[in-house]
């Protein structure tokens, strides 16, 4: 979907992305992490040539973007920005409206997506369409600025440190919220922050930056179970990192099918991190898992949730 | 009844009524005037009359502050695009040493030069207004967050999309106080153009400080005053209506 072939670009004598080659595949929520000023924000500002690259070459669904309208390229993109930038003298409906209106689509369709987009994020329509900026909250700021990136439906979606600076249970919900609106649209999302918890909750791959390399490149539990070098072993924790391990894995991952044990079932879906919290909290070693509709499917035992990850 | 209160109390409608009733029943005041001033021959100024003198004075100070508006906001746009940047220097040159004269200086400057007549008005009046008004335009662009810039570029607006619908309406508000600023020096300084051949309402003025006629200069300076009063509350209309997304406006 989108592929960086050594991409270089310098603000005077600072490289801020240093011959970077990477790629996104079509549907893939990957996050770029990395501390501050190691480019991140450049990177996703030269997928939309927000920012032109000194060198190397970057592809959309194959064709270089350089050889493309910036405005077209930008409105097949949702964008979300690191200051959320919503516009200040538009109601709420009027920048989700933003890009649709640019492509022109009829007033009713646009009002309908508003809606739609709206109650996705849990905004109650009625109370917002109308509402300027200033009159949110800044958790409330941040879900309009996703609805306005996600409104014409793109088959891109930008999104940089987009939950920042929020508590940490508006951002898990929001993360939540992200989650499944990814599952739902299949849209290939690009997603930058600085928080390894939100990337490893979040991502199918990770990109770790440094000074604008590319340090490591794979799926949260090869990061975790194989980081490259010390940077990304700073970055996921070191005191931590078993919780980060188990937070990755759920667990159907690890069930015993058919076995029983008394007690509330856990959801075969819950991450190996929350079946870990159950086993303390009741005191036992073994818990009974049910599946989504709540039929028994088996049990998680302590000891299988200590082996390692099975790598097959 | 509620609402024919509100708007008696409103100072726009209520300026406009008090300006109407100044300019067309001044004739009608004589009598007062010959009787605060019995010393004086002509109590009231006759040999224009006052609806075409207003009429003529605002022509001059709001044809004057129109030019300006257009060529003092293009050239504020054209410095804050990538290609008029350059120019950004010698445009804070011109408005910082413009702004040390008083209005008074550049009319009397320009008479020389221009000659006398409404033509050399117009132009020391509009030169006038163009410094506050591209001085407030670059301002006003300016204090448009980046974020916001980035925002609407990000999202495929190209450059007359971005500065008609965000820059612009973002920067009316700074904007329209120095068009404000614009306006009511030209109002007042309209008036002291009758002294370059212009008629104005500050014909009666200075006709009435030359023949020692209170009752003249009182009749064009209070025409003048209500003028400038339902421009002020004109203003603050517009202001209100352009800043409404601000917080705590509404
Ligand atoms: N327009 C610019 N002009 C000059 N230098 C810049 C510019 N944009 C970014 N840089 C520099 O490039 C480097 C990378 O910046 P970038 O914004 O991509 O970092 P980041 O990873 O997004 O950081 P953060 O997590 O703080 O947002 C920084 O050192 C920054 O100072
Ligand atoms: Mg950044």
């Amino acid at each position: 979907m989108i592929a960086f072939e050594g991409v270089t670009k310098r603000f005077g004598a600072w490289t801020a992305v240093d011959s970077l080659s990477l790629t996104v595949a079509a549907g893939e929520f990957r996050v770029l992490i990395g501390p501050s000023g190691s480019g991140k924000s450049t990177v996703l500002r030269m997928m939309n040539r927000l920012i032109a690259p000194d060198a190397g070459t970057i592809r959309v669904e194959g064709e270089d973007i350089a050889r493309l309208k910036p405005e077209t390229l930008r409105r097949r993109m949702g964008y979300v920005i690191q200051n959320i930038g919503l516009f200040p003298h538009w109601t709420v409906e009027r920048n989700i409206a933003a890009v649709p209106d640019l492509l022109g689509w009829p007033k009713a369709r646009v009002r309908d997506r508003v809606t739609e987009l709206l109650a996705l994020l849990n905004l109650d329509p009625e109370r917002y369409r109308g509402a300027y900026p200033h009159e949110l909250s800044g958790g409330q700021q941040q879900r309009v600025g996703v609805a306005r990136a996600l409104a014409a439906e793109p088959q891109i979606l930008l999104m940089d440190e987009p939950f920042s600076a929020l508590d940490p249970i508006t951002r898990g919900a929001l993360q939540a919220e992200m989650a499944g609106i990814h599952k739902a649209t299949g849209t290939t999302v690009v997603f930058v922050t600085h928080d390894m918890d939100e990337a490893l909750a979040l991502a199918s791959r990770i990109a770790v930056l440094d000074r604008g390399r590319l340090v490591q490149s794979g799926t949260p539990l090869d990061i975790l179970t194989d980081p490259a070098d010390d940077r990304v072993r700073d970055l996921v924790g070191r005191e931590d990192w078993g919780l980060k391990r188990l937070a990755v894995e759920t667990v159907a991952e690890r069930l015993r099918p058919g076995e029983t044990a008394p007690g509330e079932p856990l959801a075969a879906g819950a991450s190996l991190r929350q079946a870990l919290a159950a086993m303390v909290a009741r005191g036992t070693d073994r818990l009974p898992v049910a599946d989504g509709q709540g039929r028994p499917v088996g049990t998680l035992h302590l000891a299988d949730l200590l082996r390692g990850p099975d790598r097959s | 009844m509620s609402r024919l209160r509100s708007l008696l109390t409103d100072r726009l409608v209520l300026g406009l009524l008090v300006l109407a009733a100044l300019v067309l029943g001044m004739p009608a005041l004589k009598p007062l005037f010959a009787a605060a001033f019995p010393a004086l021959d002509r109590p009231l100024y006759e040999a224009d009359g006052f609806l075409a003198l207003t009429l003529d004075h605002l022509a001059l100070a709001g044809g004057a502050s129109l030019i300006a508006v257009l060529l003092g906001g293009a050239a504020g746009i054209a410095v804050t695009r990538p290609f008029g940047r350059e120019f950004r220097g010698i445009l804070d040159a011109v408005a910082a040493m413009g702004q040390t004269f008083p209005p008074v200086a550049v009319l009397a400057v320009s008479v020389p030069v221009l000659g006398f007549g409404p033509a050399p008005a117009l132009i020391a009046l509009t030169l006038y207004g163009l410094l506050p008004i591209v001085e407030n335009t670059v301002a006003g662009l300016e204090s448009v967050p980046e974020p916001v810039r980035e925002a609407a570029r990000g999202m495929g607006m190209g450059p007359g999309a971005l500065l008609w619908r965000v820059e612009l309406p973002l920067a009316a508000p700074v904007i329209l106080a120095g068009v404000r600023t614009a306006a009511v020096v030209n109002l007042g300084t309209a008036a002291i153009a009758s002294t370059v051949g212009a008629k104005t309402l500050g014909l009666p003025i200075i006709v009435g400080l030359n023949g020692s006629n209170p009752a003249y200069v009182i009749q064009g300076a209070v025409i003048v005053a209500a003028l400038a009063v339902v421009l002020d509350a004109g203003f603050d209309r517009l202001a209100a209506r352009l800043t409404r997304w601000r917080p705590g406006t509404d």
